[in-house]
């Protein structure tokens, strides 16, 4: 089996010559080092690290899924897959006015309800603020929630999409991911869908995976 | 570590289980073998086996240990009552207590803590087999273990044992030699960057054979460096 | 105040004026509890510590059935400052107390053959439990003083005719042999220092403690501190130590 480059923390991408520094690495002496297990990426103006495995860090313009936590006074606490919470203030989850005398929060998300969101607000300190407000945030009903190792989510999505529309299209399923590395998916062959996915998180930092995966469907 | 007696531990320049002076026993590492775990490694030296996993960066109870700056690093170090010769009551003990403070001041410096406020990445070294060197094993093993899990970090850290037996200088003791030593020394390294970052004797010795002792360490910390790379690269390049 | 010591250090300057590798003051003085059978208190700068001994009667371990028993404790009490907390010692009182040991059971200062009372069965027990009194930097050099200096001032409790002690009588001194002396070098970016006050405990990269003995022989070493040491440095650092401890081998009586 074939595999991309695998870089180890403390291994030397390249020294840095003015480029500029991406995720997953650090320097030191001009020189640019590996904070991660994972897959490089140099090129002439970046040098970062895909990490093959880790927990979400949350980022300003995030397109993240997440499930509602508790349903707080003038918001919601959302679980967005990481050690750090996202809150939905009431102003970013609902459009309309809100008399919070007569309504019950829940009435529009409630707890276990799951939506894709964005991240609006991340400070350095990481208090995230999530948002509903455009036009792609909606809540996403039935369906069920696969979690994948979120620097995966890339693999999955495919060059311009085309790795997931393949598996939406031989599936016929809706599938939405999120940066996250939650994968929201809904229709009657999941099952398929999920197996898919899955080969591809396990595989990768593999090469041919797209050949294997449309054989996998193709069936 | 008990009594030094005068128990033949070297007999014309071999040790008792056959190795040379500057010889370690079989090392074998494997990684990812918790699945339950973000980041789990196994790591043993001839008899002695430790078992490492590491969950997080996760958060962090109760509010008031949250460090709003940087993430921490929390290690506990535990010998399974069946690792050793006299069963061990289960639980933490002084020496546990001691040994899981160095084995996270021996990691601390590798990890990148800043990249996540108020989080704790926990470790936690089991030592399920006995046999001498327990803690640079688990050193050994947590390094990995945090590799794996996707925590940010400087380097690997590479650690090992060495000390005087009978009057020679020798690497990687075993539970016997550990117990008759003139003394014992653990090292830990980030070979790379020649920064040692645990460092613990107890025993006599002269200057010079400290001085020596420590060269022969970082020798063999590098070895152990490049296997512990190996492990690491077999696991994603070995798949099926 | 932290980052204030830490430009000064960098400057090789401290900020009661000390010279990087000079100690605080030091005084100390034996015998300070009655009930105890040795005992000793120091005062290092502004630290203050008390390291107190009692002697009982025990069944020595299986693997040595020849020797006496040796065992340290340190108590951070919350009275010295605001950062201890009651309960049990924590992870830092746990590893003063065993670097304080080991500097002690390595070095075989004790002439631990000589506590039997009947071999295999009934043994002499040395308990010394470290007190902390007021934490201003550099506990550990205190706390080892201490210990040193009550040890060396301990009387053996009398025993009946049952090898029961009979408390407030005593037949000779504890036989103490060496004097080992535990020095911290701490280390800033390049810069070494010695005996760190408490505002310079916080802002300390690495620490290497090291215990010498009167020979120059090293008997424990211990490295603290979150920051790893260039292995380049380690050289220095151990000649600091041993420099430094043989001055203040010279205040132990």
């Amino acid at each position: 089996m074939k595999t991309r480059e695998i870089i180890l923390p403390g291994d030397m991408l390249d020294e840095r010559k003015g480029r500029k520094l991406g995720n997953g690495v650090y320097e030191k002496d001009d020189k640019v080092f590996s904070k991660f297990l994972g897959v490089p990426r140099v090129n002439e103006n970046e040098l970062s690290v895909i990490p093959l495995s880790g927990t979400y860090l949350p980022r300003f313009g995030d397109r993240i899924i997440g499930v509602i936590e508790t349903v707080e006074v003038s918001g919601w606490f959302v679980d967005i897959n990481s050690p750090y919470s996202a809150f939905l203030p009431l102003s970013e989850g609902v459009d309309e006015f809100v008399d919070l005398q007569r309504s019950e929060l829940t009435r529009y998300y409630d707890v276990d309800d799951i939506i894709l969101c964005k991240l609006s607000k991340v400070t350095k300190n990481k208090t995230v603020q999530a948002s509903m407000r455009d036009f792609e945030s909606r809540k996403l009903r039935n369906g069920v929630l696969l979690k994948v190792t979120p620097t995966k989510i890339p693999r999955i999505i495919g060059k311009e999409g085309s790795m997931i529309m393949m598996i939406k299209n031989k599936t016929a399923c809706e599938i939405v991911t999120g940066q996250n590395g939650l994968v929201w998916i809904r229709g009657e062959n999941k099952e398929k869908a999920i197996e898919a996915i899955l080969t591809i998180e396990k595989e990768s930092h593999t090469i041919g995976l797209t050949e294997k995966i449309e054989k996998m469907l193709g069936e | 570590m008990g009594k030094k007696s005068d128990t033949e531990l070297i007999i014309g320049g071999i040790r008792i289980d056959k190795r040379l002076p500057d010889q370690t026993r079989e090392i074998k590492m494997k990684v990812g073998n918790i699945l339950s775990a973000n980041g789990s490694a196994e790591v043993s030296f001839g008899d002695t086996t430790a078992l490492a996993s590491v969950h997080g960066p996760r958060q962090l109870f109760p509010r008031h240990l949250q460090e709003s700056q940087t993430g921490i690093l929390r290690v506990r170090y535990n010998m399974a009552p069946f690792s050793v010769d006299e069963r061990k009551s289960p639980g933490p003990d002084r020496r546990s207590t001691e040994l899981s403070k160095v084995i996270r001041l021996a990691l601390e410096p590798a990890v990148f803590l800043d990249d996540y406020p108020k989080v704790t990445v926990d470790g936690f070294v089991e030592i399920i087999q006995a046999d001498g060197s327990t803690r640079v094993t688990g050193i050994n093993a947590l390094s990995l273990a945090l590799a794996t899990a996707g925590i940010p970090m400087k380097d690997l850290v590479a650690a090992c044992s060495v000390g005087k037996i009978n009057g020679t200088l020798v690497v990687d003791l075993n539970g016997e030699e550990d117990n008759n030593s003139e003394s014992d020394v653990a090292v830990a390294m980030i070979p790379n960057r020649n920064l040692v970052t645990l460092l613990q004797m107890d025993g006599m010795l002269t200057k010079e054979e400290l001085m020596h002792l420590l060269d022969l360490a970082k020798k063999t910390c590098k070895k152990i460096y490049e296997m512990q790379r190996e492990a690491l690269l077999e696991k994603y390049k070995g798949e099926e | 105040m932290e980052t204030y010591a830490l430009e000064l250090i960098r400057n090789e300057k401290r900020i009661d004026g000390r010279a990087l590798t000079q100690f605080r003051d030091i005084e100390i003085k034996e015998n300070i509890i009655e009930n105890a059978e040795g005992s000793a208190y120091v005062k290092l700068g502004n630290t203050q510590v008390i390291a107190g001994i009692k002697m009982g009667v025990g069944t020595p371990f299986p693997d040595t059935p020849d020797e006496g028993i040796l065992s340290v404790n340190a108590e951070f009490t919350p009275l010295a400052s605001p950062e201890f907390e009651s309960g049990p010692p924590g992870e830092n009182a746990i590893e003063l107390a065993r670097i304080v040991d080991r500097g002690i059971r390595e070095s075989k200062s004790i002439e631990m053959e000589k506590l039997v009372i009947t071999p295999g069965e009934k043994v002499l027990s040395v308990f010394i439990d470290i007190y902390i009194i007021d934490n201003q930097g550099n506990l550990l050099d205190a706390a080892a003083l201490a210990a040193l200096s009550a040890l060396l001032n301990t009387r053996i409790p009398k025993l009946d005719a049952e090898g029961k002690i009979i408390r407030g009588e005593h037949e000779g001194k504890l036989p103490v042999v060496h004097k080992p002396i535990t020095v911290s070098v701490c280390k800033v970016g390049d810069k070494l220092f010695l005996d760190p006050a408490k505002e310079e405990e916080t802002i300390l990269d690495a620490k290497l403690s090291i215990a010498v003995m009167e020979d120059e022989k090293i008997c424990a070493m211990q490295k603290q501190g979150s920051k790893g040491i260039e292995f380049d440095v380690l050289e220095k650092m151990v000649d600091l130590a041993m420099e430094k401890s043989m001055e203040l081998r010279k205040l132990v009586k």
